[in-house]
């Protein structure tokens, strides 16, 4: 197995155009565990760790741009906490220490594993995510990006470069179930977030399909029922919401727990963080 | 090469101190060696093959597309087995490869020898297994009337006691069924070893494991050699919990080693070591306690059936256990325990820390609570009011002479603050949840349970039990008397290799002693570190080598005096003459040569059980009681274990922090029992063979531990020391159990607990 270590992007395009079968590491958090497993032998490896230009984080009034190389680590410091909460909050129940200093948002969503801890938040902002190949650059809506259980729209020869979200005025929340209390794999994940400018709800679920889950009929519905002014929605609504977004799920049964399960926690951590986010402004 | 180390012990801390463990440092600073560091040049890489099925035929194996891969030394199936084509701890019934059928998922079929584990690995894939898979049977009740997996059958064996009177029943009366999962040792240091192929054509093994010579005779047969021919030397190891009893790769790594004619390494990987050895019974329980009104136990009636997987293991001895332990620490008058351990498809199962009173215990507590619940009473005192004492008579007949501070252990466990309650302030990762963030401060209830457990100490059932140990005492380089403790007791963790240097100065009176590495080829057999035995057999062993070296070095003085040895005094490491001033030191005694004395220890004889499963079966006792705080968010079904206080009855605390470090780490075992570890077996196929997905607790699952030893010694114990590495992994997840079911009001019926049970559980009406 060879290993191509490029310092530049256009070195990493070219790295994989040379070598097509080649896989990207970009952390290994995932990778490595399915190589340690026998499960994957690539040919090649093109690790990105050196391309310096994939980590950063550019926030603007508007808009935040994380590179593809930013550690879950780099995610739960600095000015992301304030601007991305949700966000920080999800990078941290990924894995161990050790394991936040490796893996990378860019693993995170190429990966697109349905328990993805950083893809929900990704897809309720409705990111945008850029990729860069031989014949150059394209942006791709996540929802698009994302199209099954580890399967994305990444063409052959593209490298994710960065994540962009727009900056929504208004609190956000992420809430995941999983068995022991830190170092697990979602049984079932929620983020919500709270738009105060535009007055609605976008809420996004993990684990519970092969894809992060949009209930749009449970946005529209409590977007509605919300009372914008005083910031209030009554228990019926907040829990008719937690219902609707549990009936979007399509969780299923697996060694990790039940699907009546996964669909019974969407509920509850839909409804609840909701609720924090009301909490949060009132 | 790498190998044991050698080992000096700080100055002066006898027994009954914390002295400070001689491999403590290395093995924080990472210096200390592990079987997987083992190297020597020109070593090969083993591998094992295994089946992927739980049941089936093999039809076929060809090993020549692997044999023709570059860098492969050799392939090994059942047809290469040189001796005994089986092995088993107690009775050999496991192949040592499987020829024609497999009878469990993980089932070794292969063994290959290459010159780097990667070509090791790909040889593996190479060789050609045709199976012809078979229904398992994966059902341990409906295993008994199914057609035999085995020669020997699917009933391992079936333990019936009766005591008391059969018709007797009680006023108030509560049943309950009750099951527990299968949990994993989940040692950190996976299987590994490197047998050397030896002149005298024999080989020499270095292995972590927990019984030398038990894995020398079981390797020995199964090569057709004498046993003198297979030397072992215990490496380092990384944890054990009864997960190293049963030999795993040790024969293959000597067929390897022999038919290569070069030193063969092995290392499973993480989820190797999920097949490579037996895991904790899963249990399925029936109880019917008999009360009368005011809250006496009459009759105990039960049937726990144990699933064994598809060979013995150690399941005849831990059945053994379940049904004398079954009752729990409490006096019962009448008694009908069935207890059964059976072959399945599954995987084998067999030793593991607490050793079948782990199970029963999850039913007798749940039992006794009930009880109380059905009575009016409160569960402490219902326990109080039942828990035996001195010279009270056990369900198998055994009356209790030893140390049985039942209510001590219980009031002690109760007499720790509780901590203080959850407020608004707390962090949210210290809530039920921890880094998923998931509760809020109104969606935690706090709930407190109580749990109280007893197991034998040692080997039972009229089983010889034994350790040896040689002293050496001679003039070290500056003069100074230097003693050598030689044992080839495994030190697996618990600390031996310091209470054995603790025994010699306080025996010896030295303050220098030197651990020699563990082998068989020195000293004979210490007997397993396991059943909590060690500090009782092999510490024995060596006080009575330090005896035997006392002995002579008074002979040698009685013979320069001239004098007869009743007028000679061992004192503070000098010898001296009663009615004189004359005394003579150590380092001048020792001026004549060194002294050696090796002495067997064997504990006071057990008996077999009767028919009606009556008998003085068991050594010795020890009792435990565990409270345990949690908080639970019954919306998502999710617990955060607060906090854990014990009473350990430990007999005499030879080392305090050793002890207390095995009661921290006994509770995480059962902490994680209680909530998460579980391996998850779907028609014979284990789902989660990684530390991704099986669960051991992390720092945000470990409760605060308060412990307090009750040291009553006991009277035939070296020292006045019970075992203690067991007690603190049995009524500890018990206890969880408890305090969830006063948290939610659920009536849990299964370990672990998993967040449906809890959040998608049916309220009782």
């Amino acid at each position: 197995m060879g290993v191509v270590l490029p310092t530049t992007l256009d070195e990493a395009v070219d790295a994989l155009a040379a070598t097509p079968d080649a896989q990207l590491l970009a952390g290994g958090t995932d990778f490595c565990v399915e190589v340690n497993f026998g499960l994957r032998r690539p040919a090649a490896v093109v690790a990105l760790r050196r391309v310096r230009e994939l980590r950063h984080v550019d926030v603007t009034p508007g808009e935040v741009v994380i590179g593809a190389g930013t550690t879950y680590a780099d995610l739960c410091a600095g000015r992301l906490r304030d601007v991305l909460p949700a966000l920080s909050a999800a990078a941290r129940t990924v894995g161990s220490p050790q394991i936040r200093n490796a893996g990378t948002i860019g693993g995170n969503v190429a990966t697109a594993s349905p328990a993805g801890d950083t893809l929900p938040l990704l897809v309720a902002l409705d990111a945008r995510v850029t990729l860069c190949g031989h014949e150059g650059e394209r942006e791709v809506p996540i929802g698009e990006l994302l199209t099954g259980v580890k399967r994305t729209a990444i063409a052959p020869g593209e490298v994710l470069v960065h994540v962009a979200v727009e900056r929504p005025h208004g609190p956000q929340q992420f809430l995941k179930v999983g068995t022991r209390n830190a170092m697990v794999i979602a049984v079932a994940s929620a983020a919500v977030v709270l738009d105060l400018d535009a007055r609605r709800v976008r809420v996004a679920l993990g684990s519970v399909g092969p894809v992060p889950v949009r209930p749009r009929l449970a946005e529209d519905e409590i977007s509605e029922a919300i009372d914008w002014v005083h910031l209030r929605a009554s228990d019926a609504a907040v829990a008719r919401f937690g219902e609707l977004a549990a009936q979007t799920s399509s969780p299923i049964t697996d060694h990790r727990s039940t699907a009546e399960y996964r669909r019974h926690a969407v509920q509850v951590i839909a409804s609840r963080g909701l609720r924090r986010c009301l909490a949060d402004v009132a | 090469m790498a190998s044991a180390s050698t080992t000096t012990a700080r100055r002066g801390s006898g027994v009954g101190e914390s002295a400070g463990r001689p491999d403590g440092v290395p093995k924080v600073r990472g210096e200390f060696a592990f079987s997987s560091d083992l190297w020597m040049d020109e070593m090969l890489w083993g591998k094992t093959l295994r089946s992927p099925h739980a049941s089936a035929r093999i039809v076929s194996i060809d090993a020549r597309p692997a044999l023709a891969l570059p860098g492969v030394h050799a392939v090994m199936t059942a047809a290469d087995v040189t001796g005994r084509a089986t092995y088993g701890v107690e009775v050999p019934d496991q192949p040592v490869f499987a020829s024609d059928v497999v009878r469990f998922h993980g089932e070794p079929v292969a063994a290959v020898a290459a010159d780097h584990p990667e070509v090791a690995r790909a040889a593996a894939r190479l060789v050609e297994v045709v199976y012809e898979p078979v229904e398992p049977v994966v059902d341990p009740e409906l295993a008994v009337t199914a057609a035999p997996l085995h020669p020997s059958g699917n009933l391992f064996r079936h333990v019936r006691i009766r005591r008391g009177d059969p018709s007797a029943t009680g006023d108030v009366v509560v049943e309950g069924s009750y099951e527990v999962g299968m949990q994993d040792q989940a040692f950190m240091g996976p299987e590994s070893g490197l047998a050397v192929p030896a002149e005298d054509g024999g080989v020499d093994l270095y292995v972590a494991t927990q019984w030398l010579h038990v894995d020398r005779d079981q390797i020995a047969a199964s090569l057709g050699m004498p046993p003198e021919r297979v030397r072992l030397y215990l490496a380092g190891v990384g944890g054990a919990f009864g997960g190293r009893e049963d030999v795993s790769l040790q024969i293959h790594l000597c067929l390897l080693a022999l038919r290569t004619g070069r030193p063969v390494k092995m290392v499973y990987s993480r989820d190797e070591s999920f097949f490579g050895h037996v895991h904790r019974h899963p249990a399925r329980m029936w109880y019917r306690h008999h009360a009368n009104r005011a809250g006496d136990l009459v009759k105990v009636e039960a049937r726990i059936v144990l699933d064994g997987g598809a060979y013995l293991s150690s399941s005849n001895a831990v059945v053994s256990n379940a049904a004398a332990f079954a009752a729990g620490p409490y006096r019962v008058p009448s008694a009908a325990i069935d207890g059964y351990a059976v072959r399945t498809n599954n995987p084998p199962c067999g030793a593991m820390r607490g050793f079948g009173a782990v199970q029963v215990c999850f039913g007798h507590e749940a039992q006794m609570d009930k009880l109380a619940a059905a009575l009016g009473m409160d569960p402490v005192d219902l326990r109080l009011r039942n828990a035996l004492e001195q010279f009270d008579t056990l369900v198998t007949g055994q009356v209790l002479t030893g140390a049985t501070p039942v209510r001590e252990c219980i009031r002690a466990a109760m007499a720790h603050p509780l901590p203080p309650d959850p407020t608004p302030r707390d962090p949210m990762m210290s809530r039920p949840g921890g880094a998923g963030l998931t509760a809020d401060d109104g969606d935690v209830r706090r709930g407190t349970g109580l749990a109280v457990s007893f197991k034998n100490i040692g080997y039972s059932e009229g089983f010889d039990d034994y350790a040896t140990a040689r002293v050496r005492l001679e003039a070290g380089v500056a003069g100074e008397p230097l003693a050598t403790v030689l044992v080839a007791t495994a030190e697996v963790g618990q600390g031996f290799v310091t209470l054995a240097q603790q025994i010699a100065r306080e025996e010896l009176g030295v303050a220098d002693v030197v651990l020699a590495p563990a082998a068989t080829s020195d000293v004979g057999s210490a007997g397993s570190s396991s059943a909590s035995r060690q500090t009782w057999m092999s510490g024995g062993a060596v006080q009575l080598a330090c005896a035997g070296v006392r002995r002579q070095l008074l002979d040698r003085s009685a013979v320069r005096w001239g004098c007869a040895l009743e007028a000679l005094r061992w004192e503070d490491g000098a010898v001296t003459r009663l009615g004189s001033v004359d005394r003579l030191t150590l380092a001048e005694l020792l001026d004549a040569g060194a002294v050696e004395a090796e002495h067997e220890y064997h504990h006071r004889p057990t008996k077999a059980l009767d028919a009606d499963g009556q008998g003085d079966a068991h050594l010795s006792f020890m009792y435990a009681a565990h409270r345990a705080v949690v908080d639970v968010d019954p919306g998502l079904g999710l617990v955060r274990v607060v906090q854990v206080t014990t009473g350990q009855d430990v007999g005499r605390a030879l080392n305090p922090v050793q002890v207390t470090g095995q009661i921290e780490g006994g509770i995480a075992q059962g902490v994680g029992l209680a909530v998460m570890e579980e391996i998850v077996v779907d028609g014979g196929q284990v789902r989660n063979p990684s530390f991704t997905d099986y669960l051991i607790p992390t720092t945000l699952d470990m409760p605060d531990v308060a412990a307090t030893l009750i040291e009553v010694p006991e009277p035939d114990a070296p020292y006045g020391a019970k075992g203690v590495g067991e007690p603190p992994a049995i009524s500890s997840g018990p206890a969880v159990l408890a305090a969830i079911r006063d948290a939610t009001g659920l009536d849990l019926r299964r370990a672990p607990v998993r967040p449906e049970d809890i959040a998608l559980g049916v309220r009782p009406a």
